[in-house]
């Protein structure tokens, strides 16, 4: 039982993690790097708003994913979009602006145990035998609410459909007057607002150390890559695969191995089926 | 006149046109202006540690030699194979425990680990990646960025070589002055030995299956031994820089997997000039000290240096090598459109 609740909530902060960089990745072929940078500043946003500036926790938490989101949209309108279509380059860009924010951070001051964002409901539940706190319990509701939302978003919306469009056919979209450098720079702004919410989600839970951004980029990559990189729903799967190994590693082998299985996952995705589970993606480009 | 009406126009100089073909023997100042800039590299190199003062200096130059190997590694495999990987650190963590396992369990002296890491080092990551070797561009990027992190969380979970403590107690060179020496050596025959491989068929080969892969495999080449091979001579430059890493600081831990040593020959290949093989070492002549000036601000070089990383991506992707190359080679004039 409690392997079954953990594991469920694991998986959901994982897929709360994935989802921006899958959005990113799937709409403007960005591998956006910086993923775990934009995860950890929107933390720290929160936090200085809320205790140097005394603003209301929710009106901060808000503000600081508006600034997320506007950072992401900088950071493709500025930076990204000279070096689009360059792997290299836009990996070597991202990351070093991933990089530069936080080290920034460090350097700033923000590091050791004593930054915490408080929980959004005192109290715990008994599921079971196992007691879960509320906070968790909002955590997995807002999680699938927003998977929820965002498929409605992307089926029943213009800017969500031509979004997908793009996804699925740059050039045709292109031709069918579908701005491809806004609706981009609207991707990575979505997708820098999705690392906010999960950041604002998960943070609560523990301390904001500014290494934790590094393990936000592994696992998010883990779990585009299980899932098949651009494919959303893929990625949410996979979440759910990873974070039940996780726990199941946890409980039966040692909190040790807990990223390796994070990373064997990801060299055996590559290497097995690069696609991913659930990727669309052509064959013949990723492998001869 | 004004710049609207006139345009800058490149033109080879004349020397560079005549010291293309045979002509540069005819004389002796088309043969130094071609040697001159080879020149110039080797002697400085060479004379380094005569010219810098201190004893922390000097440790810097053999920091500057390790980045540089593996920065010449990471721009042999990026442009000249195809293959782009993020994990240098990888090949320097490999290589620094090899080294540290062969001399503090079994006390074999430095001048054989070095050889006997780059070998045995260089075979152990090429089986590694032998499985990653048909992914491409972002794929590849993104598995060997994760090697050198699962390795150091194998060792730090398993425990095992000193666990998160490292192994510490191991020889260092004989002298200073060798092991300065030694790594300046390693760089140059390096860089040279690459730059003429590179023009040879096998080099030819490898240059084939970045343009297209699919062309070499059909003209019956089995492209996935090539790569292999790529990989094998890139790693092994890479457990060499390591194991000397090792020598140096007589230790070797989990922070040899750390992702510095994957960003810092990157960068230093993108500022110095990407795939001329020169460049990269002149980016970690600059950069590796700038960032040694800068470690009283802690953290904040790494924000400095990404910054850097940035700007030259965005604003001279060719690096410093190219527009040093320009100017010594061509002349610029205005002329009117």
């Amino acid at each position: 039982m409690e392997i079954l609740v953990y594991g469920t909530i694991n998986s959901v902060s994982l897929a709360l993690m994935g989802l921006g960089f899958a959005m990113i990745y799937g709409i403007s072929r960005v591998p956006n790097f910086a993923h775990g940078a934009l995860y950890i500043i929107c933390g720290f946003v929160t936090w200085t708003l809320f205790y140097k500036l005394g603003l209301p926790y929710f009106i901060s938490i808000i503000l600081s994913l508006c600034v997320n989101g506007i950072l992401g949209m900088f950071m493709y309108r500025f930076i990204l979009i000279r070096v689009r279509g360059m792997n290299i380059s836009e990996i070597i860009a991202s990351y070093a602006i991933g990089l530069a924010i936080i080290e920034g951070l460090r350097y700033g001051g923000f590091r050791g145990m004593n930054y915490t964002l408080p929980v959004f409901m005192e109290g715990s539940l008994m599921i079971g035998n196992v007691p879960v706190d509320f906070h968790r319990l909002i955590m997995m509701v807002i999680g699938v609410l927003l998977v929820a939302g965002l498929w409605v978003f992307t089926h029943h919306t213009r800017i969500g459909l031509a979004l997908q469009g793009m996804a699925q056919d740059e050039r045709a979209a292109l031709m069918l007057g579908i701005d491809s450098d806004f609706m981009a720079m609207l991707a990575m702004g979505f997708g820098a607002v999705l690392a906010g919410v999960a950041a604002t989600l998960i943070l609560p839970l523990g301390n904001i150390v500014v290494e934790s951004g590094y393990n936000v980029l592994i696992m998010s990559i883990a779990v585009c890559i299980v899932g098949g990189l651009g494919s959303w729903m893929g990625a949410f799967f996979a979440a759910f695969i990873i974070g039940y190994a996780q726990i199941l590693t946890v409980v039966f082998i040692g909190s040790h191995f807990q990223m390796v299985v994070a990373l064997l996952a990801i060299i055996l995705t590559l290497i097995l089926k690069p696609s991913g589970l659930f990727g669309h993606q052509k064959e013949l480009e990723e492998r001869v | 006149m004004s710049t609207q009406e006139s345009r800058k126009e490149r033109i080879d100089r004349g020397i560079k046109v005549r010291s293309d073909g045979l002509y540069a023997l005819m004389s002796w100042r088309e043969l130094s202006y071609l040697t001159l800039p080879r020149f110039i590299l080797i002697a400085g190199m060479l004379s380094l540690p005569f010219l810098v003062p201190g004893m922390y200096w000097q440790r810097v130059i053999s920091i500057v030699c390790i980045y540089a190997i593996l920065a010449l590694s990471f721009d042999f495999l990026a442009h000249y194979v195809g293959l782009v990987s993020l994990g240098g650190a990888f090949f320097i963590g490999t290589g620094g425990y090899i080294a540290g396992i062969l001399n503090s369990y079994f006390s074999i002296p430095p001048f054989l680990t070095v050889p006997l890491a780059a070998i045995i080092g260089g075979a152990f990551c090429t089986l590694l990646l032998l499985p990653c070797l048909p992914l491409k561009g972002v794929y590849f990027a993104i598995v060997t960025l994760m090697y050198p992190l699962f390795m150091a969380r194998i060792i730090e979970a398993f425990d095992i070589f000193g666990g998160t403590d490292g192994l510490i107690g191991i020889d260092s060179f004989a002298s200073s002055f060798a092991e300065q020496y030694f790594v300046i050596c390693m760089v140059l025959i390096f860089l040279f030995g690459l730059r003429r491989f590179v023009t040879t068929d096998r080099g030819l080969i490898f240059t084939a299956i970045m343009d297209n892969d699919q062309a070499v495999k059909a003209s019956g080449i089995n492209i996935t031994r090539y790569k292999a091979l790529a990989v094998f001579i890139a790693s092994s430059m890479g457990c060499m820089a390591g194991a000397c890493l090792t020598h140096i600081y007589m230790w070797s831990g989990i922070s040899q997997f750390a992702l510095d040593f994957s960003i810092l020959p990157i960068a230093a290949t993108v500022i110095g000039g990407s795939g001329s093989l020169v460049g990269p070492i002149l980016g970690c002549l600059i950069l590796v000290p700038v960032s040694e000036l800068l470690r009283d601000f802690g953290t904040l070089r790494i924000v400095f240096y990404s910054l850097i990383l940035v700007g030259f991506i965005l604003f001279k992707s060719g690096g410093i090598m190219e527009f040093g190359q320009r100017k010594y080679e061509q002349f610029e004039r205005w002329t009117q459109i």
